[in-house]
């Protein structure tokens, strides 16, 4: 998988997280991916949800030490 | 125009006061569908925050301007976003302080009746959860029944009352919610109870509570009397308070029954639940007051926001204690059950005292409806 571009979403709470995802899938081209690093458990539910309503495909998602790993292709 | 912040207890009191109030419900869909603030006279409007990014034009026509709107969200943030933009808007709008993490764990403590020589029996009503808690007074003493994790909530208004408390019971082992029980029983030196058929997994000590127990609080004598009744758990246990009121734990619902699979299978427990609800209940004095563990609907509430009935009303009214048939009565109980309530595993280990998980732990464990009734 290309990571075109990386969010560290750290210690954001919610709505912050989706606000700074969208803002940054705004600067990538369809079909590229973003890698978010988030610490706020309802992006669990939340970043799917948002993706899915935006066209965008979650293609990978991981939970490493706490710390919530999205891979978004950009729709 | 200005945002205004509500707590929980303000909502509260719309609900038990039948008010109207349109509701704005910022969550996703799934989290909405599963879950959220019932009103008699509640409208909702479900538009996740994420889909309002872009600005909250598209929503203004769908939001009343005749009535108060209140913007929820699962802890607040979304919520003081959207109202936030609602408000540049135009529209004077209030959000939810704590989200409904603050609503799944507003307690309100609404008085049953008084009782014999002073004393008093109240219902501690948590709407977010369903769940229903009871203390009763008498003379300077204290008992509670099916605790809730806020353990200040009852030992500050046993403060406020000027009563000790004295003794806490847990009808059984809960799965849906994490008892409080235990806690409050250690910060105030209380004895805690605990059915034992219920208890063979714990490992910390209690005291057994076992058919035909009688505890008497405070020098007036209110009689509690245990009455083993299992069905929803091996251990369930009722109790007859004064010979005025029963309290039924979550075997019996005012519109629905326990039902008998949280603990084990359901095949195991349903001759039971059917024995208690069909001989032992029946033998009990009608004009008793059933005061339930949990309600499933706010149709359930009365005028004054309590959650109880008279047992013969739900001998005539509760489809679950209607059902002549005892192979229609086992399908009814085994067959299409409601999904399971969040994490109930989990939250059966923590009343066990298996694990100890933190404050924000057993949030998310408790997070959702009840699901504790078969209806």
């Amino acid at each position: 998988m290309n990571i075109t571009k990386t969010l560290d979403a750290k210690g954001l709470a919610c709505p912050m997280p989706i606000v700074k995802t969208k803002k940054a899938m705004d600067t990538i081209n369809s079909g590229e991916v973003l890698e978010v690093l988030l610490t706020d458990k309802g992006a669990l539910n939340d970043i799917p949800a948002w993706a899915k309503s935006g066209g965008h495909t979650v293609l990978e998602q991981k939970i490493e030490e706490d710390v919530l790993y999205f891979y978004i292709q950009k729709g | 125009m200005t945002v205004n912040k509500w707590t929980a207890a303000q909502v509260a009191r719309k609900v038990i006061d039948n008010e109207e109030l349109f509701i704005l419900d910022v969550r996703n869909h799934d989290a909405f569908e599963d879950w959220k603030i019932d009103g008699h006279k509640f409208e909702y409007l479900n538009i996740p925050y994420f889909e309002l990014l872009e600005g909250v034009e598209e929503i203004l026509p769908k939001l009343p301007t005749d009535k108060e709107v209140l913007v929820v969200c699962a802890k607040e943030g979304s919520s003081v976003m959207v109202a936030e933009m609602l408000s540049e808007a135009g529209r004077e709008v209030a959000y939810l302080e704590g989200g409904m993490k603050s609503w799944s764990s507003y307690l309100e403590p609404i008085k049953v009746s008084d009782l014999e020589n002073g004393g008093e029996l109240y219902q501690f009503v948590r709407l977010g959860k369903g769940c229903l808690s009871y203390m009763v007074i008498s003379e300077g003493e204290a008992a509670i029944i099916d605790a809730v994790r806020f353990t200040d909530v009852f030992t500050n208004f046993a403060k406020e009352k000027g009563v000790e408390i004295k003794h806490v019971f847990d009808t059984h082992l809960h799965a849906d919610h994490i008892s409080g029980g235990r806690q409050i029983a250690a910060n105030t030196g209380a004895i805690y109870y605990l059915p034992p058929k219920d208890a063979t997994e714990v490992v910390f000590d209690y005291t057994p509570l076992t058919e035909g127990l009688n505890v008497k609080i405070g020098a007036s004598q209110i009689d509690v009397n245990a009455l083993y009744s299992p069905g929803h758990t091996i251990g369930s246990t009722s109790f007859v308070i004064d010979n005025q009121f029963l309290l039924t734990g979550d075997i019996l619902f005012i519109d629905s029954i326990g039902r008998p699979d949280l603990a084990g299978l359901a095949e195991d427990w349903v001759g039971d639940l059917r024995e208690t609800l069909y001989s032992r209940y029946r033998e009990l004095a009608e004009d008793l007051v059933v005061l339930p563990a949990h309600f499933m609907i706010i149709d359930e509430l009365n005028e004054d926001g309590t959650v109880a009935r008279r047992l013969d009303d739900l001998f005539k009214e509760n489809h679950g204690l209607n059902i002549k048939d005892e192979a229609e009565f086992r399908r009814t109980v085994t067959d299409n059950l409601p999904p399971q309530p969040n994490a109930y595993e989990q939250i059966r280990q923590v009343n066990m005292g298996k694990i100890t998980p933190n404050n924000d732990e057993q949030t998310e464990m408790e997070i959702g409806p009840n699901r504790c009734a078969v209806r």
